[in-house]
């Protein structure tokens, strides 16, 4: 139920993105899905690849700091209230997110956003006992 | 133009090589037999206190450097029970521990004749009102300006350092006439006048007491133009006494060291050979008055080189040139003294391995600044931006508590900072000297 993110290190600086991109690109990895939080000086990159693994290894061949983490995929009515809807779930029991993002793709018809809680165990049963759809990686890394 | 001490700073070279020979002699003896590291150290070269016959033996004496105070941390080097320490002040160290010294009631009155000298050798009489903008703290430079300033008989303001607009206000107010600080502060507070409309002539200063970092012969064209007052260097460190070690007359020539209280050669920091005068090179300093510190031959790293001929003002005493950097990495920001080594000590213990970094020293509107770009590494990378910055402002703290200066931290990707063979450059200093 968990998927795998990784996380790269990033000056804030021209032509770093366009790095990371174009090593993924000659490794043939997919990038599935992205988000950036960044400061004055620097810049977190995270990533959902097609291959986590490879995507890993060639970055760090190429000197980035790459960190591995785990996220999870949810399904999300794409409706007014739907977002809400399962962040009360979360609320009721006290599940923190630490930070979130939007998915390009669909998944029958629904909106996916990757989640990272501080505690994914919790927030997964949470979810699932309330009838939400949480992805597996697999499925995440083909849609 | 007045003289603090006439017979002595005008006394003939012959006399004062006496006098210097006579106080070396104690001096060895009291070192000999109460500090225990002078005491190895002289045994293993077979040297003893009767080993001197001239002043030119002392160069068979060893060197005594920062190192061995830290290792003889805190009071190892002290010759005298701790019952006739009276002050104590410190300075940084070279590896996280500073450098603590002390003084004995003797010595602090010694201190203050000394400074006394050199305000009366810049122009400060009784009729001045003295605004010391030094921080008081253990650093010597304030503590130091005070008691001499009182001895002359000024009237003194132990106004402390920061809040410019608060000290020009004082200045306006209170007439300031002799200000003491650092010369980078004094361009701050030159910059700030003008920024707010201040005509430094409608101020009471006349001069310029600019000590703690080293600053350039156009820095005090700017400060004398900008702020019409006479600017004047003096020279110190806190292991030999602090200020008042070394001090501008109004000839400018060159600073007059008390050369009744210390002895100053020159050798090459390469290969420890003495230098004749007028070779620039290491200067080196022995006490020879000092009860509570006797330092040995104390390399000071800093590079200058010595005049002895007779200045114009009438003083005997050898002239040093403005220093000339350091023959070891150390950095003055804003008046404290750094080295790189620190930094990387505390970037290790907070990273657990070896650390690559990088020191940016920059002077913007007159203040220093100091950035450490500190590669990033999975120890120390967190996919959270709050555990990010969290890493970054302690480590800041550490870095700030640690230096006793201000640090922002800077990551930046791993392999960014350049490698070096043998003795990496750690350091970018952008201010202009």
């Amino acid at each position: 139920m968990k998927v795998e993110q990784i996380s790269i290190f990033i000056e804030n600086k021209s032509g770093r993105l366009a790095e990371v991109s174009r090593v993924l690109g000659e490794a043939k990895v997919n990038i599935r899905a992205l988000s950036l939080a960044d400061t004055s000086d620097f810049g977190i990159l995270r990533l959902i690849v097609d291959r986590t693994d490879e995507a890993r290894k060639v970055l760090q061949a190429h000197n980035f700091t790459v960190n591995k983490t785990e996220v999870v995929a949810v399904e999300v009515p794409d409706r007014p209230a739907g977002l809400a809807e399962i962040l009360q779930i979360l609320d009721d029991v006290q599940i923190n997110v630490e930070y979130m993002y939007a998915f390009v793709e669909r998944c029958s018809g629904n909106a996916v956003i990757i989640f990272r809680f501080d505690n994914v165990d919790e927030a997964i049963a949470a979810l699932l006992g309330r009838g939400v759809n949480v992805l597996k990686g697999e499925q995440v890394y083909e849609l | 133009m007045r003289i603090w001490d006439p017979s002595i700073e005008t006394l003939d070279r012959v006399s004062l090589r006496q006098l210097q020979l006579t106080r070396l002699r104690e001096t060895i003896d009291r070192a000999y037999h109460h500090v225990p590291c002078y005491r190895s150290k002289f045994d293993e070269l077979g040297l003893g206190p009767g080993d001197f016959r001239n002043l030119e033996d002392l160069r068979r004496f060893p060197f005594t450097t920062k190192e061995d105070l830290r290792l003889n941390y805190p009071y190892g080097m002290f010759a005298v029970p701790m019952k006739e320490v009276v002050r104590i002040h410190s300075s940084s160290g070279t590896t996280g521990k500073p450098t603590v010294v002390g003084y004995t009631k003797k010595d602090l009155e010694s201190w203050a004749q000394l400074v006394s000298r050199f305000m009366t050798a810049a122009g400060v009489t009784d009729e001045d009102i003295v605004h010391i903008a030094f921080g008081y703290g253990l650093f010597t430079g304030a503590f130091g300006l005070h008691y001499g300033a009182e001895r002359i008989g000024a009237s003194v303001i132990p106004m402390s350092s920061g809040n410019t607009d608060k000290q020009i206000m004082i200045m306006q107010d209170y007439r300031s006439s002799a200000l003491v600080c650092t010369p980078s502060y004094a361009l701050t507070i030159a910059d700030r006048m003008e920024k707010t409309g201040i005509d430094p002539a409608t101020l009471a200063l006349k001069v310029g007491l600019f000590g703690a970092e080293p600053w350039s012969e156009e820095m005090r064209r700017e400060l004398e133009t900008r702020l019409g007052i006479v600017a004047t260097d003096n020279y110190g460190l806190s292991e030999i006494m602090g200020p008042g070690v070394a001090g501008d007359c109004l000839e400018r020539c060159g600073m007059h060291i008390a050369e009744d209280h210390f002895i100053a050669e020159i050798i090459d920091p390469e290969t420890l050979e003495s230098l004749p005068f007028g070779e620039w090179g290491e200067l080196v300093l022995t006490t020879i008055s000092k009860e509570a510190l006797p330092m040995i031959r104390y390399r000071t790293r800093d590079i200058t080189r010595l005049h002895p001929e007779p200045c114009r003002c009438g003083r005997t005493h050898v002239r040093m040139e403005k220093t000339r950097g350091r023959s070891d990495d150390m950095l003055i920001i804003k008046g404290v003294n750094v080295f790189p080594t620190q930094v990387e000590e505390i970037l290790f213990q907070a990273e657990g391995c070896e650390p690559h970094y990088q020191l940016i020293v920059d002077r913007q509107d007159n203040v220093d600044s100091l950035t450490v770009e500190v590669e990033v590494n999975d120890q120390i990378f967190f996919d959270e931006m709050k555990l990010q910055r969290i890493f970054i402002q302690q480590l800041e703290k550490k870095l700030a508590t640690g230096l006793g200066v201000g640090v922002r931290v800077k990551l930046v990707e791993p392999s960014s900072i350049p490698r070096f063979e043998g003795k990496a450059t750690r350091v970018i200093d952008r201010r202009s000297r």
